[in-house]
């Protein structure tokens, strides 16, 4: 037998269900969702999706084993992915559209500076834990206090700096340096570094040309002449994706690598694509010390097993993006497991998730990684020189030196490009020796 | 002055170089959106699209054939087979079913139909090539390096970039001038463009000459995308910078203006390779500069002639 429900029966249930809820939140009882949500900014479209798709890619795999393996807290963890492309605009609409409307438990924010510059605010005035799993710029945490938002990786004073150290070791006798970087706030910001840097540690070296050519450029012959009849000691390019390609493979077929040291801290990411056409012996980075061939890597099963399936899975090696998804996806584990852990095994509201992930360390495949008091992620960096082995069929590091975060890292409190003007030549003398690799 | 000139004379010389190379780059895209505006009368967004699947259409061709075991000679064929195959599988459809039902239509419509043709077209990009850089520079590598003298040193240029791009681009030229002033087929075009109402007029089946100039436009674009690929790595939005370059080039020259594309390509290409030079800050600004500059003295372009509205 059945009854059908008049008007007033469901407004008097809606009602009585609704306060039953208030009641809940106020005793500040979390109910344990059906699935965690997680809302991904990545690019997918435009010239920065050679990152962004690789690493959606990489979280699509990841999950799929954190799923079967059972879900975070018994959870199983949905990723909900978000076009950084269009502009920040359209991400702080999505941001707020991924908050709201589908009631995402955790973000992570971005690949580009800028789209995380205008998510960070949003996570204060939301209060929804946001995990800057890719972007570089030193401005979040030394501009403002954010905290809700946590970066799960370096940055970009320690990965500028360390590629500087490394060659202040490697080639002490350099007189004369040019810059050819993307006309954009990393291009400008990481010169900014270097340069505060440089004139600190080996005050004298000669600027002979400064290129800003615009971000996607298609053609660098005209820059690539310019060097040429310039002649400087070292070449400096903090440029990446297909701009880094294009530009090396001008420069390698003009024999600009046989006249000028290169020093390339977003390397890695290019190798794979430029084959043997990188040459060997320039000064390369990957914007922290996940190489798919570390030398020492913490836990070398686990890094094995990510760059095995990865392969298998998408034809080819994971690049850093891939690695900065991991390491926010266990970020993501380690603080669920925190908090849920914090609350006797309940399931944490926003403010105790974000608690959760304040001094936080997590593994990498490579080593772990602490989330000090300003939400700054720890991570080593690894600077090499470029090679060829039978292992990889790309260049890759050898005589490798891990520079630990805490060396490269401005101090909590300080402006980086300030620091680095303060820095002393006997930092040098602090630097690990190289491992061959 | 004189003094200025004397010290950076040899490098304005390398900069004269390295502009004519890029004002040929710039000029094969630039030539064909000028040919499709000045008979279609739509300005089309999509052309950079049809630049990029020509690159990556003569790269693929190209690494293809290399596969294969065939000599990097080989690959200048791909070159062409890619703009040929572009134009002629990409043309037809996107005249015929797109474009045809916007003709005469306000510009704000087409320009959105033809950005929406162009997101789409990005999109299928990336589903047939991924976004991971794409290259093939075996045309480039063939052909090797030539030294150039300077004072004391020598620079190398890639014999590609120094004699082939300029030269195709003066062959694109002149055998356009030639085909649209000698060809019976080139003047029916040259009369639509000038009037289509009187052209139709006279017998002139303009439905059929606006087909074959797109079709003829998108194997321009291809063929300057395939022209790039050796030089460049293809990623996804290759086709957006490109577009952009090319309308300053279009709007320099004046809308529809074949030889006006050239000179403006050079004033262009001259012009910002000289930035690099001696203000590099201004690089990037350049173009638009020169193309601002031009239209505040000449609002319809440098070879532009003004047109009379009806009303």
């Amino acid at each position: 037998m059945t009854h059908a429900l008049t008007r007033r029966q469901a407004i008097l249930g809606a009602a009585t269900s609704g306060s039953l809820l208030f009641a809940g939140g106020n005793a500040g009882a979390q109910q344990k969702p059906a699935e965690l949500k997680v809302g991904i900014c990545t690019f997918l479209s435009g010239s920065a999706s050679v990152f962004g798709v690789p690493a959606k890619q990489a979280a699509e795999m990841l999950f799929e084993e954190i799923n079967k393996a059972g879900g975070i807290g018994g959870v199983p963890v949905r990723p909900y992915f978000v076009d950084e492309a269009p502009g920040t605009d359209h991400l702080v609409g999505e941001y707020r559209r991924l908050v709201q409307n589908e009631g995402v438990h955790i973000i992570f924010a971005a690949i580009s500076s800028g789209s995380c510059l205008a998510c960070t605010p949003l996570s204060d005035e939301m209060k929804k834990t946001t995990l800057l799993w890719d972007c570089g710029t030193q401005r979040i945490f030394e501009e403002g206090n954010h905290p809700y938002a946590f970066r799960t990786q370096g940055y970009g004073a320690p990965e500028v700096l360390a590629p500087l150290l490394y060659l202040l070791k490697h080639k002490p006798d350099f007189r004369s340096l040019a810059v050819i970087n993307q006309d954009y706030a990393w291009g400008r910001d990481s010169w900014e570094m270097w340069k505060a840097g440089m004139d600190a540690l080996k005050p004298g070296v000669r600027v002979v040309a400064e290129l800003f050519p615009r971000l996607g450029a298609t053609d660098y012959s005209t820059e690539v002449t310019r060097l040429l009849a310039s002649r400087p000691d070292v070449i400096l390019s903090t440029s990446w994706g297909g701009d880094l390609v294009t530009f090396v493979r001008q420069a390698s077929e003009r024999r600009l690598f046989e006249r000028s040291t290169f020093v390339l801290p977003v390397a890695e990411a290019s190798l794979q694509m430029l084959g043997r056409t990188m040459a060997a012996g320039h000064v390369i980075g990957a914007r922290g010390d996940h190489w798919n061939n570390h030398p020492r890597p913490k836990d070398p099963a686990r890094l094995a097993k990510f760059v095995a399936d990865y392969r298998a899975r998408f034809n080819e090696y994971p690049i850093y993006p891939c690695h900065h998804m991991a390491q926010a996806i266990s970020a993501m584990q380690a603080g669920f497991a925190k908090a849920i852990a914090a609350k006797g095994g309940g399931w944490p509201n926003d403010e105790e998730l974000a608690n959760a992930f304040r001094g936080l360390t997590f593994d990498t495949p490579t080593s772990s990684i602490t989330l000090r008091e300003d939400g700054q992620g720890l991570e080593d960096q690894i600077v090499g020189l470029s090679t060829f082995t039978d292992r990889f069929p790309f260049a890759v590091p050898k005589d490798m030196v891990i520079f630990p975060a805490a060396m490269v890292s401005t101090p909590v409190g300080q402006k980086s490009v300030e620091w680095m003007k303060t820095l002393k030549p006997d930092i040098l003398a602090q630097m690990p020796a190289a491992i061959a690799g | 002055m004189t003094a200025w000139f004397t010290d950076n004379g040899l490098l304005l010389g390398l900069a004269l170089l390295d502009g004519l190379a890029y004002a040929a780059l710039v000029f094969m895209v630039a030539v064909g959106l000028n040919l499709v505006f000045g008979v279609l009368r739509i300005v089309n967004v999509a052309h950079g699209s049809l630049f990029a699947i020509g690159a990556y259409t003569a790269a693929s061709i190209g690494l293809f054939l290399a596969a294969h075991g065939l000599p990097p000679v080989a690959s200048y064929g791909a070159l062409l087979l890619a703009a040929v195959l572009v134009g002629a599988v990409l043309g037809p459809p996107i005249e015929r079913l797109v474009l045809r039902r916007v003709y005469g239509h306000e510009d704000a419509l087409q320009l959105l139909v033809t950005f929406a043709l162009f997101m789409i077209l990005e999109d299928v990009q990336k589903l047939v090539w991924g976004v991971q850089p794409v290259a093939n520079d075996a045309p480039m590598k063939y052909l090797g390096t030539v030294d150039v003298p300077f004072g004391e040193d020598v620079i190398p240029f890639t014999a590609y970039q120094l004699f082939v791009l300029p030269g195709l681009a003066v062959l694109t030229l002149a055998g356009l001038a030639w085909f649209l002033r000698r060809t019976l087929t080139g003047r029916v075009i040259v009369a639509v463009t000038t009037d289509k109402e009187a052209a139709m007029a006279m017998g002139i089946d303009a439905t059929r000459v606006t087909l074959l100039t797109f079709t003829f436009g998108a194997a321009l674009a291809a063929f300057g995308g395939a022209l790039a690929s050796p030089t460049t790595s293809l990623v996804p939005g290759v086709g957006a910078q490109t577009i952009v370059l090319s309308f300053a080039v279009v709007a320099t020259a004046g809308l529809g203006q074949i030889e006006g594309a050239a000179v403006s390509a050079l004033l262009i290409g001259l012009g910002r390779s000289v930035a690099v030079y001696f203000a590099p800050e201004f690089e990037v600004v350049v173009p638009y500069i020169i193309m601002v500059a031009v239209l505040l003295v000449r609002p319809q372009g440098l070879f532009g002639v003004p047109e009379t509205r009806r009303v």
